[in-house]
């Protein structure tokens, strides 16, 4: 019995760029002699630099090496485009690596994977084994667990039915009896991709913990810290392409909240907003007070600053501040009262939100100056859809004793409630 | 440390050499590609009333039709053999041939939303439509023997089936099989380059029949245009449907003649495939 179950060596992904070919033989045919003739090629984009440079190419992955053994959960963090994606799918062999070597013993199976396969004129029991063989089970192996599968799955009665006859959550129930049986030596859960509701997210960390407890070896991708934090005993932290760390999940973690859009000092004027936001009133910078990596304990006051400029008259102008959780839906809305800004000015403003209430997890900002009518309509002079992002770290001694679940409870924590006792 | 001497299940390396099959992982999926098999058939004909029935109704109506338009309307030579006869039997073992060829050639295109989230040898899927496609052909095949023995043992019967020939049937058909599936696989390594491809494969195909004699006996060939010959043999699909004809039904023919170089073709088309697909098969999902 070997510890080792994975080692990922030197490793380097490289997509070229632009020029990915025509895909149709004619395309490329008439970009081949236009080229040849010194003319512009017909089937790029107007405006489109032609031909930015013949290898212009993208590192996903950049010489990336380490190695997981039996028994670890390991976190792999990393803001979006830093390769977390590619890594993993290099490591489920969807996509052969640039450089580098992958080294695996065992099975690798990814709760992506639920339901590959299923064919729905098919029967569960029909699709349980084509899924099953599909994910690398042999058929015997199959024929041994289809009872455990079957009774885990709660659909007994409807086995012998076509699929297409399920619901959507038979199926998935289905589908992930089998997952959940494969038994892997290296299982893979990326969050970020993870479909399902709530129940079924539960279940995948659910499983996954089970897994790496039971002596496997547990890669997670995760936007979550508070997940990381409960799952992993180990975590790697990408960044564009390059493994910068590998050790303790605080230290990985606490790279990731320092990177990204979490600075101190902000351009918004350079920053993307929509096409008809910012022109008469437009925000230019802003900059975080008292706070280095935007990380803050339950109860704090963020403290920051905005200076904008003003090309019109508005008598009832605000700034108004949104937040949106993890997965981007927008959680709660505030905004300053209102003030007169006229043509010409560039003022600062120095904005004090207090975070009470707000539960412990990652947030993100939106920012939007607004002008207000009397009858309450409120029309955007500028909005920039994400200034940045801030963590609220959990303190269990705010929230008696226990730690914030966010699926469960959501993401604010309402005022303890009175009661009297008889 | 003891781990390093245990051997690793996979190792992952970037695109190497132009030949890079794992053979040995193929046969361990063996049991994926026999369910893949059972898929195949079974979802072809749910929800239809013939059901399995249709294997057998689609090259009775093509010979049929053939035996009508080529045998009655045109009144084309068939070695003197009864026509229906002559024409189900390269009408069956051409379908075979050309269903293995469209099938496989889609493999990368139909199989994308597959082929992105889960790894197993990519090769599997084409093996799995061969072999589905044999199937099809066995039952064909089982109807043909029928009318044989049917018109066999009429009085007078031109028809002599050649018994030392006939035990050559499995390998013709590996034969076969190997060259649909050569040509389909080399076709989807460059589909996912060049979608265009796809398109031809349909109509490709079915001009390729022209060239083939399925509809006609190439002894007409060789006795209008002697010296084309040697371009129309080249053609790998001639001498083996001549071959199968001389066996089940004993015909004289000189194609036979060709044989070695069908097979010839036959290596070299399924050794292009292999190395075209291992080169593809890595990286496709980059560029599909």
């Amino acid at each position: 019995m070997t510890d080792r179950t994975l080692e990922i060596d030197g490793v380097s992904k490289r997509y070229r760029l632009g020029s990915i070919g025509g895909r149709t033989l004619h395309g490329d045919l008439t970009s081949w002699f236009a080229r040849v003739r010194g003319k512009e090629d017909p089937n790029l984009k107007i405006g489109a630099s032609p031909r930015p440079s013949a290898n212009a190419t993208f590192m996903a992955l950049d010489g990336v090496s380490f190695s997981a053994d039996r028994g670890d959960a390991l976190g792999i963090l990393g803001r979006n485009g830093a390769g977390k994606s590619t890594l993993l799918k290099l490591i489920s062999r969807i996509t052969a690596p640039t450089e580098g070597e992958i080294r695996i013993r065992g099975r690798v199976a990814s709760l992506l994977e639920i339901g590959t396969g299923f064919h729905h004129e098919l029967t569960g029991r029909e699709n349980v084994y084509l899924n099953g063989a599909i994910l690398g089970m042999s058929r015997a192996e199959i024929t041994s667990k289809i009872g455990e599968i079957i009774e885990f799955s709660e659909i007994e009665q409807f086995i012998d039915t076509p699929v297409k006859r399920y619901s959507s959550g038979m199926y998935v129930k289905l589908a992930f009896a089998v997952a959940a049986h494969l038994d892997p030596d290296v299982l893979i859960c990326d969050e970020v991709l993870a479909v399902g509701d709530l129940t079924f997210q539960q279940k995948c960390l659910g499983k996954m913990s089970d897994v790496a407890r039971g002596g496997r070896t547990v890669l997670y991708v995760s936007h979550n810290m508070r997940t990381v934090n409960q799952l992993c005993s180990r975590a790697i932290y990408l960044e564009r392409g390059k493994l910068l760390y590998d050790g303790g999940v605080a230290r990985a973690i606490d790279l990731y909240a320092g990177s990204g859009l979490r600075t101190v000092d902000r351009d918004l004027d350079g920053m993307p907003r929509g096409k008809l936001q910012g022109l008469l009133i437009r925000m230019l910078s802003m900059r975080i007070l008292g706070s280095e990596t935007m990380e803050y304990q339950m109860d704090d006051v963020m403290e920051f600053q905005v200076r904008f400029r003003s090309d019109a008259q508005e008598s009832r102008l605000r700034l108004r501040l949104m937040l949106k959780n993890n997965s981007s839906s927008p959680v709660a809305m505030t905004q300053t009262e209102a003030f007169e800004v006229k043509p010409g000015d560039r003022p600062t403003l120095t904005i004090r939100f207090p975070l009470e209430g707000i539960a412990p997890g990652e947030y993100g900002i939106k920012l939007a100056l607004v002008g207000g009518d009397p009858r309450g309509r409120s029309a955007n002079y500028d909005l920039i859809e994400d200034v940045g992002h801030f963590i609220i770290t959990d303190d269990p001694s705010r929230t008696e004793g226990f730690l914030w679940q966010e699926p469960v409870w959501g993401n604010f924590r309402l005022g303890r409630l009175e009661m009297e006792i008889k | 440390m003891q781990g390093q001497r245990e051997p690793w299940d996979a190792i992952i390396r970037p695109k190497s050499g132009w030949f890079d099959i794992n053979f040995k992982e193929l046969v361990r999926y063996w049991d994926l590609t026999m369910l893949l098999v059972k898929r195949n058939f079974t979802v072809l004909y749910k929800q239809t009333i013939l059901g399995p029935a249709w294997v057998v109704i689609q090259p009775l109506m093509t010979t049929l039709v053939f035996t009508v338009v080529f045998g009655g309307i045109a009144g084309l030579p068939t070695d003197g053999m009864p026509s229906f006869l002559f024409y189900m039997c390269g009408n069956i073992l051409w379908s075979y041939f050309s269903s293995c060829l469209s099938e496989t050639s889609r493999t990368f295109i139909s199989n994308r939303a597959l082929f992105g989230k889960v790894y197993f040898p990519r090769l599997v899927m084409p093996i799995s439509v061969s072999i589905s496609k044999l199937i099809n052909f066995l039952v064909q095949f089982l109807f043909f023997i029928l009318f044989l023995i049917y018109y066999a043992l009429k009085p007078n019967s031109p028809v002599h089936p050649n018994f030392a020939m006939i035990a050559f049937t499995p390998l013709l058909l590996i034969q076969t099989a190997i060259l649909g599936m050569g040509f389909g696989i080399i076709i989807s390594s460059l589909t996912t380059k060049y979608w265009d491809l796809n398109m031809l494969v349909g109509f490709g195909v079915h001009l390729w029949m022209y060239a083939t004699p399925v509809a006609y006996a190439s002894s007409l060939v060789m006795a209008k245009h002697p010296r084309l010959i040697g371009l129309y043999m080249l053609n790998p699909m001639t001498p083996i449907i001549e071959f199968f004809r001389s066996a089940y039904l004993g015909v004289e023919n000189i194609s036979l003649h060709y044989m070695p170089l069908s097979v010839g073709v036959t290596l070299v088309v399924m050794f292009l495939g292999l190395v075209l697909f291992s080169r593809v098969e890595k990286t496709f999902m980059d560029t599909v």
